[in-house]
């Protein structure tokens, strides 16, 4: 039993590093160390910095401009990724509506939207949950009803992230209301300059509007957009989810934060002359973070070897996913702790990119109870833990 | 043993519910918070009209009580509506100095002011280095005739936007964080020199951070004999503990309330999430962790209240706070996480109080710094 790498992935690590060390732009690590968010003009730049690599896709196989890597390169590459801060891709094209084309879509499909999303020229969003269908997702209610060439749909999604920006919507719609639940759903791309499409933004608790409530009124899509059969959308999206759910346990992402937490700690007075970093009660918590993180790291491996000889992901996913954003909030609290009165001040726009005024409190000890609130929907979004833990009850556990 | 209220306590609590039933919903509460001044000056009077202002000074003063218990009877309340009108501030913090320091006729018009709502203050005590510890006080006072001059800088002093007049705590002699040498100071907020940064707090009330370049102030505002404020600011912070331990237990009930009503009222997989055990559990600890918190603030108020010693009280005090901020962090989290994506927008009331009881827990102490106080104090 090891836990080594290879030599070839080694070398592999070595370049991966070197790569984002050279090529990561500087304004864009600088905004994600100081937790400005970042634009839609800086997330495609850092893809398309990557696509010129060949790197964008790491999860695709290389006949659809993928890498091609294995599970454990994938591996290393997403942990480099994570401990420079650099951002994933928008999940949504790339990891999400991806997938779910090349296993079911047809040919003038394939070649119509993968090569944009490879390159980062579409950006797609997600058109899933609905005001009454989350957990229980499959009891959504927006419809689409045939006409000639086209579908005519009409309802609301909501929890949209960026849709905003998006060109693109995939969408689970109902086309047949007659049969059991999960056999009415049909999978259907929506150009989002489609007339009868508005947006309405969702603010959340740190004052940003990230989601949206998307409303469909009439709105004709052609036929042709259909992914698959008919009524056939909920097969589909299940393969959609289980993406969703890899390389969710944020492990190397909360690898950072330890590392920035005890930073900052190490800078924060104790109000004695000394500092939280040398704060007893302070020091156990952060140990006990570093602890739980190690268990996470080695449960992800575990997975990982597993996936390395050809096992499909299984329930595993949902421990990762369970305890990785759990891990996270904790460390997002952490920082709310080490920020004390500088956690008070209400400033959303401070950390928004073209903000010019003076800005409040030390570092960014004011984005710290903002940070907190939004992550809040980690253990929410994603199958929310509660999801989780009945998918390891019925599917290990036998309950 | 008797844990019930008094006549004036009950009628105190009956005014605030049907002030807040009347006037003081949701929408309301928004449009108070998006106005200039962040908070309603018709309820300011109303407060004034109805007694609140006076609450927590004694008869003596002026006063409708004085007591602990009558405080937390008015905060907890003030918590279920997740108030953002600046009674803290004023009547418990800066109110809490005046009283407690003032002397002779500046003082019976300072009290009288405040208790009729035209003065509003703000205590500016904390600052960049100090945390919770109220005798890191690196703002210099220094005396020269008839003057003090004022230099430092001060951060997240509550209702810092609105208050007329400042209340300082400010070093004249001794190291940083010596006990000895810390002054309480009056100061205009338009003096020259005074530099206010003005922000929304994350429970939608106003604070600001404050620079003082060179402020000079007559030596006579200065509240209490030089140097010896430290005991009198620590007592009125404790008493402001549990104040806002007790607005904490108001709001978590209210997180709890709506956690059920929600739970009972949202329908996935064909039946209300109510019905799921796993969630049923939840909330019934969250009721245990209501009742908890509920119990331990009334222990700390009635210590203050008593002839306790001073030590007895400091502990009490801490232990209130360490273990309502145990109960804000599980009942506030799990609150947001049984209402699903809807408790982290801030289109419902959860998500609001949500944040209310976040900045709660860092008032004066988080639930860390009360733990480890009432350990050192239990030595």
């Amino acid at each position: 039993m090891n836990v080594d790498f290879t030599a070839e992935e080694l070398a592999f690590q070595k370049e991966v590093r070197e790569f984002l060390e050279n090529e990561f732009p500087a304004d864009l690590k600088a905004k994600v160390d100081a937790n400005i968010r970042l634009s839609k003009d800086d997330l495609v730049r850092w893809q398309k910095i990557l696509y010129k690599k060949g790197w964008a896709a790491p999860s695709w196989p290389e006949e659809y401009g993928g890498t091609g890597w294995s599970p454990t390169q994938r591996h290393i590459f997403a942990t480099e990724m994570g401990l420079i801060g650099a951002p994933e891709p928008v999940p949504f094209g790339m990891k999400m509506v991806a997938p779910v084309i090349m296993s079911y879509g047809n040919e003038e499909q394939k070649q119509r939207f993968l090569p944009d999303i490879l390159a980062s020229n579409v950006w797609w969003c997600q058109g899933y949950s609905e005001p009454n269908a989350g957990s229980d997702l499959a009891s959504l209610k927006t419809t689409a009803v045939r006409d000639g060439d086209e579908y005519v749909v009409n309802g609301a999604k909501t929890w949209n992230t960026y849709g905003q920006y998006a060109d693109w919507i995939f969408c689970l719609v109902r086309t047949d209301n007659t049969v059991k639940k999960q056999e009415g759903i049909s999978f259907l791309l929506i150009d989002m300059k489609t007339p009868g499409i508005s947006l309405k933004p969702i603010v959340l608790l740190d004052g940003h509007a990230e989601v949206n409530e998307v409303f469909f009124d009439d709105v004709r899509v052609p036929a042709a957009n259909l992914i698959g059969e008919e009524n056939k959308g909920w097969t589909y999206a299940k393969v959609l989810l289980t993406h969703e759910r890899t390389n969710i346990s944020g492990v190397p992402r909360s690898k950072r934060k330890l590392h920035s937490l005890k930073q900052v700690a190490a800078a924060t007075p104790d109000g004695n002359g000394g500092t939280l970093l040398e704060d007893s009660s302070f020091k156990r918590k952060v140990a006990e973070m570093e602890i739980e993180l190690k268990a996470l790291e080695y449960s992800e491996l575990r997975t990982l070897a597993a996936l390395s000889v050809g096992k499909a992901p299984g329930p595993e996913s949902s421990i990762l996913k369970i305890v990785g954003t759990e891990l996270s909030q904790k460390l997002d609290e952490m920082f709310v702790e080490l920020a004390a009165y500088h956690s008070l001040p209400f400033v959303p726009e401070q950390f928004e990119d073209d903000f010019s005024g003076e800005p409040v409190g030390p570092g960014s000890a004011a984005s710290t109870a903002l940070t907190y609130f939004n992550n809040r929907k980690l253990s929410i979004f994603g199958g929310s833990n509660e999801i989780q833990r009945n998918i390891i009850c019925k599917a290990v556990l036998g309950l | 043993m008797d844990f019930s209220y008094t006549e004036v306590q009950q009628m105190l609590k009956d005014q605030v519910q049907r002030f807040v039933q009347k006037s003081y919903d949701f929408d309301t509460r928004n449009k108070i918070i998006a106005s200039e001044q962040g908070f309603s000056a018709e309820n300011w009077a109303l407060f004034a009209e109805l007694g609140w202002l006076a609450v927590p000074f004694t008869e003596e003063d002026g006063g409708l009580g004085g007591s602990a218990v009558d405080l937390i009877v008015l905060m907890e309340e003030f918590g279920k509506a997740n108030l953002v009108e600046p009674f803290l501030a004023t009547a418990v913090l800066g109110g809490g100095l005046v009283a407690r320091l003032a002397e002779g006729d500046r003082k019976e018009q300072l009290l009288g002011e405040i208790m009729s709502g035209e003065l509003q203050l703000a205590l500016a005590f904390s600052e960049e280095g100090s945390r919770f510890n109220l005798a890191n006080v690196t703002t210099s006072a220094k005396a020269d005739g008839d003057n003090v001059t004022i230099s430092g800088k001060k951060v997240a002093a509550l209702n810092g936007t609105a208050a007329q007049q400042l209340v300082v705590v400010a070093r004249e002699s001794g190291e940083p964080t010596s006990r000895d040498g810390v002054s309480v100071f009056l100061v205009d907020a338009a003096s020259p020199g005074v530099k206010l940064q003005s922000y929304p707090t994350i429970d939608g009330k106003r604070a600001a951070d404050i620079t003082f370049t060179d402020v000079t102030v007559p030596a006579s505002n200065r509240l209490g004999e030089a140097g010896k404020a430290l005991a009198v600011l620590e007592a009125v912070i404790d008493m402001a503990t549990v104040g806002v331990s007790a607005e904490a237990v108001g709001a978590l009930e209210m997180l709890l309330h709506k956690t059920v009503e929600y739970s009972k009222a949202r329908t996935q997989f064909g039946v209300p999430i109510g019905t799921f055990q796993a969630l049923q559990h939840r909330m019934a600890d969250m009721f245990v962790e209501c009742q908890l918190a509920r119990s331990i603030v009334l222990m700390a108020a009635m210590q203050i209240d008593s002839s306790e010693p001073e030590q007895e009280k400091n502990r009490a005090v801490s232990a209130a706070k360490s273990r309502v901020g145990k109960a804000i962090r599980k009942v506030g989290q799990e609150a947001i996480q049984i209402h699903g994506g809807i408790g982290t927008t801030e289109e419902l009331d959860v998500g609001h109080f949500f944040k209310r009881v976040t900045a709660l827990e860092v008032l004066f102490g988080n639930t860390d710094f009360h733990t480890d106080r009432f350990a050192q104090l239990s030595d």
